[in-house]
């Protein structure tokens, strides 16, 4: 399921200049293509157990004595490879503001305030069926550049891994019908508006968590890389 | 063909130090392992100033040559080898790596790396001895093949030099897993 009403405001908003980083940090010279390289180390990845993550690590209303402020969420969905073969097993990390917008990293010069009860990390590992879950509070927007009106819609920082290090994925997911989303640099660094959506949750009252008083948001996740189109590469 | 499905990359932003660095993240090499190297060095950009915001993740092969890596990274308990590494940069561009040497089979470290603002990670190797038989790094000019080529550090005791370049005359090979940069 899309989310129409983000279509609706990039139609009627020009799109922002997408943010690409530091230009010195771009590297110039063509990338060279791993193909030239079967049976690389690349095409395997590391692997995360019982050792690395505890299940309590995936409740980031829970790390620590009182509740935190916000409005509780449940993010959840599946990470699949090309395929769509469900991707078992892995590690997921998140990173996220608290409710204000503000992150407990010493770096954040928000003023905004810390909340006591949030940290806004958590961990999981896939079930067989390739799901993820996460309990947290909805992040709030935070400027970047305050002196220049730049602001980021509320988003939450994954990290995940898949069944080939090259499946590697750092990226963001928003919440549906946001107003900021149209005026993000970040999010327009994705130049293709069908897979710039494809960073946005939807809201999914089936995945509302009675018993934890969250709010249920699915965003699924399709890992890329050689290990999803190795039979493909064979067809040049 | 990538999967026109594929979720897109996001930059890693500049706080991800919360969540994703952990104790030991460097310290792939059991403890007291009399094989172990340290491998260290900086991560700089095209002006040749030092990246302090910089992840790295390596992966490797076991000394057997297996691939089949080993949970236990995020908590180590200094025995087994999980084949897994992740450290950020500090505030000078630098970072160490304590390993086991890899196997002649699979003779590299596997290196993803993460730069605050770059919307996508970058990909490399870091070699001990360049191989004779490896096509990839055939493709190359020899100056672009030793910018993957760890080097010894005289008086240093299993020590390597590996500096990452981003840009510039000496930029570090980046290899694609599937599609061109970003
Ligand atoms: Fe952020």
């Amino acid at each position: 399921m899309a989310a129409p009403e983000v279509l609706r405001e990039e139609t009627t908003t020009p799109a922002p200049e997408p943010y690409l980083g530091p230009a010195e940090r771009h590297p110039r010279q063509p990338l060279v293509p791993l193909a030239l390289s079967p049976g690389a180390v690349e095409l395997t990845a590391p692997v995360f157990g019982a050792a690395d993550v505890s299940p309590l690590d995936a409740d980031l209303t829970r790390q620590h004595p009182g509740e935190p402020i916000g409005e509780r969420v449940t993010v959840s969905g599946r990470v699949v490879d090309g395929r769509g073969r469900p991707v078992r097993g892995q590690l997921v990390e998140v990173w996220q503001a608290n409710a204000a917008g503000r992150y407990t990293h010493r770096l954040d010069r928000h003023p905004a305030p810390l909340d006591p009860n949030f940290t806004g990390t958590g961990r999981c590992l896939t079930d067989d069926e390739g799901r993820y879950r996460f309990t947290t509070i909805r992040p709030g927007a935070y400027p970047v550049f305050p002196h220049a009106n730049v602001w980021r819609p509320p988003h939450v920082h994954f990290s995940l891994f898949g069944t080939a290090f090259t499946q590697r994925l750092v990226t963001q997911m928003y919440f549906p019908g946001d107003p900021l989303l149209a005026h993000d640099g970040v999010w327009h660094s994705v130049a293709d508006p069908a897979a710039r959506r494809r960073l946005v949750a939807a809201y999914d009252p089936g995945l509302n968590d009675p018993a934890a008083a969250t709010l249920g948001y699915r965003w699924d996740i399709v890992l890329d890389g050689p290990a999803a189109t190795r039979s493909e590469e064979g067809r040049h | 063909m990538p999967s026109s499905r594929a979720t897109p990359s996001q930059t890693i932003g500049p706080f991800y130090g919360t969540a994703l660095p952990f104790p030991g993240g460097g310290d792939v090499a059991p403890t007291g392992h009399p094989d172990a190297i340290t491998v260290h060095g900086r991560v700089l950009d095209g002006e040749g100033v030092p990246v302090p915001d910089a992840l790295l993740e390596f992966w490797q092969a076991a000394p057997d040559g297996s691939l089949t890596g080993s949970p236990g990274s995020l908590h180590r308990d200094g025995a087994r080898f999980t084949g897994f590494a992740r450290v950020p940069t500090t505030g000078d561009g630098h970072y160490a790596l304590r390993t086991l040497p890899p196997p002649e089979g699979a003779p590299y470290l596997a290196l993803c790396l993460f730069v605050r603002g770059l919307p996508r990670h970058l990909f490399t190797r870091v070699y001990f001895r360049l191989p004779e038989d490896d096509a990839l790094l055939a493709a190359l000019a020899p100056e672009r093949r030793d910018t993957m080529l760890a080097a010894p550090e005289p008086g240093g005791h299993r020590t390597y030099r590996f500096d990452v370049r981003l840009q510039g005359d000496a930029e570090t090979v980046f290899l694609s897993p599937t599609r061109p940069f970003p």
